[in-house]
């Protein structure tokens, strides 16, 4: 039986500042957008966030950006935030953006225990400057270090009492590697079903990552809703 | 104008789509080569990547189809064709890198000579990232970037060395504009042909880098 919360607040409460989080989605897809709002309302501050893209100015972790409770940022794709872009260039947000396989592969690595890898992307242009670098093969590759945080915040569609997790369409996204790369994993859910009612060859996360869950009802925002004519 | 844009636009992603082979594992990047999903001919059989997850994307959906969780990796609303499957980041890159996709098409602001591609940055003006490029450039079989042939100044985006940030160095196999497609070789830069309206020293005239040209080079290609 896992903790499970009353709200998002209640979920990240004890996140203390100057805390290294990671939040699982893509754009605004499987992120977990309670914990967020949680996250806002604690007024927690100096956070480093590791997640693939910082929300839009107006949801998600944007929010926290507008809130000045980012002080670091480790991302791959951060184009959809004015206000990112304008605290980049005033000096105010530090960024590190990583090859979008890269930071899914630093994550992985950093939930399973290895502290770097070899890969091919990044070679030969700024992402390298500073890295080892090592030809296998005769391709080179550079050096990249494993990723771990105090805390994870995902998003699945359901959750068993265990904390075995399911996740819904592309909403998995970063969430599985991020589940497993947090000291404390707290996973915020469409729904809490009983033990045993997700079968065992379906479980995408098992309970062992998990250390919360919250059940709660998602926005579920769209940012390019495209539909076809006719 | 809007009219002429999309129409080049156009042009260039119906010559793309022309490299896609049945059978092929395809990732298309944002922007134009999006677009070459919309004139994928029907007699091929072609699986559509998504790095966020998916493995089969299928038409944009109806109104009452859209769903929140289903999205490409532009970000765009989609839907998933029979036999699709989702799978977390770490897989999707993990096909990337290890050679599993056939083609990837990508945009570029510029391509050197020697294939270096430079599509992400502009330094001290816009700070997006990098998104999934510089992993898709060193993990496709084959990379092929579509653009327009001169920037918006009329200067040549095929270049001999690229100005901005690079994404990736020695990666570009083959580059479609709106005037050649050409290929990058140990020897230099090879054109293949030549589109309507446009004549080879034309072509030669807005590439920076000097041009091979074979014997059988294709006229009023497409």
């Amino acid at each position: 039986m896992k903790r499970q919360f009353m709200n998002g607040y209640d979920a990240v409460k004890d996140i203390a500042d100057g805390s290294t989080i990671m939040v699982g989605g893509f754009g605004l897809v499987g992120i977990p957008e309670q914990m967020i709002l949680g996250l806002v309302e604690s007024g927690v501050k100096g956070l480093t966030v590791i997640s693939n893209n910082c929300g839009v100015d107006e949801w998600g972790l944007g929010l926290l950006l507008k809130n000045h409770q980012i002080n670091k940022m480790i991302g791959s794709y951060v184009g959809e935030n004015k206000e990112f872009e304008r605290q980049v260039l005033s000096g105010e947000l530090d960024v590190e953006l990583t090859p979008q396989g890269t930071l899914a592969e630093r994550i992985r690595a950093g939930g399973a225990g290895i502290p770097a890898f070899y890969t091919p992307a990044g070679v030969g242009t700024q992402v390298a400057e500073g890295k080892e670098t090592r030809i296998f093969d005769g391709k080179e590759y550079v050096l990249e270090k494993g990723l771990k945080a105090d805390y994870s915040l995902i998003r699945a569609l359901k959750a068993d009492e265990m904390g075995n997790l399911l996740y819904n369409k592309t909403a998995r996204n970063f969430n599985p590697m991020i589940a497993a790369a947090g000291k404390v994993t707290l996973a915020e859910v469409e729904e809490i079903v009983p033990t045993g009612t997700i079968e065992p060859d379906s479980i995408h996360t098992p309970g062992i990552y998990v250390q919360g869950i919250l059940e709660a009802i998602q926005e579920k925002r769209i940012e390019r809703r495209t539909v076809r004519e006719g | 104008m809007k009219g002429i844009k999309s129409n080049v636009r156009e042009r260039i992603a119906r010559r793309a789509e022309e490299e896609i082979k049945s059978g092929y594992y395809v990732n298309l990047g944002i922007g134009m080569p999006t677009l070459v999903a919309n004139y994928i001919s029907e007699n091929k059989v072609v699986v559509l990547q998504s790095e966020n997850g998916l493995l089969g994307i299928g038409a944009y959906p109806a109104e009452d189809e859209v769903d929140p969780d289903l999205i490409n990796a532009g970000k765009e609303t989609v839907t998933a064709i029979k036999g699709a499957s989702y799978f977390n980041s770490a897989e999707s890159f993990a096909m990337i890198r290890g050679e599993h996709i056939d083609l990837a098409i990508l945009g570029g602001m510029e391509v050197s000579a020697q294939g270096d591609l430079a599509n992400w940055m502009i330094p001290g003006k816009m700070i997006k990232g990098m998104g999934g490029a510089m992993d898709l450039v060193h993990g496709a079989r084959k990379i092929t970037v579509i653009m327009d042939h001169v920037n918006k100044n009329g200067a040549p985006k095929i270049v001999n060395k690229c100005s901005l940030p690079l994404t990736g160095k020695n990666v570009v196999n083959r580059i479609i504009t709106d005037r050649a497609v050409l290929d990058v070789t140990k020897k230099g830069l090879v054109v293949r042909e030549i589109a309507k309206g446009f004549t080879l020293e034309e072509v030669e005239n807005s590439t920076e880098p000097d041009i091979i040209v074979p014997s059988s080079i294709c006229y009023d290609a497409y």
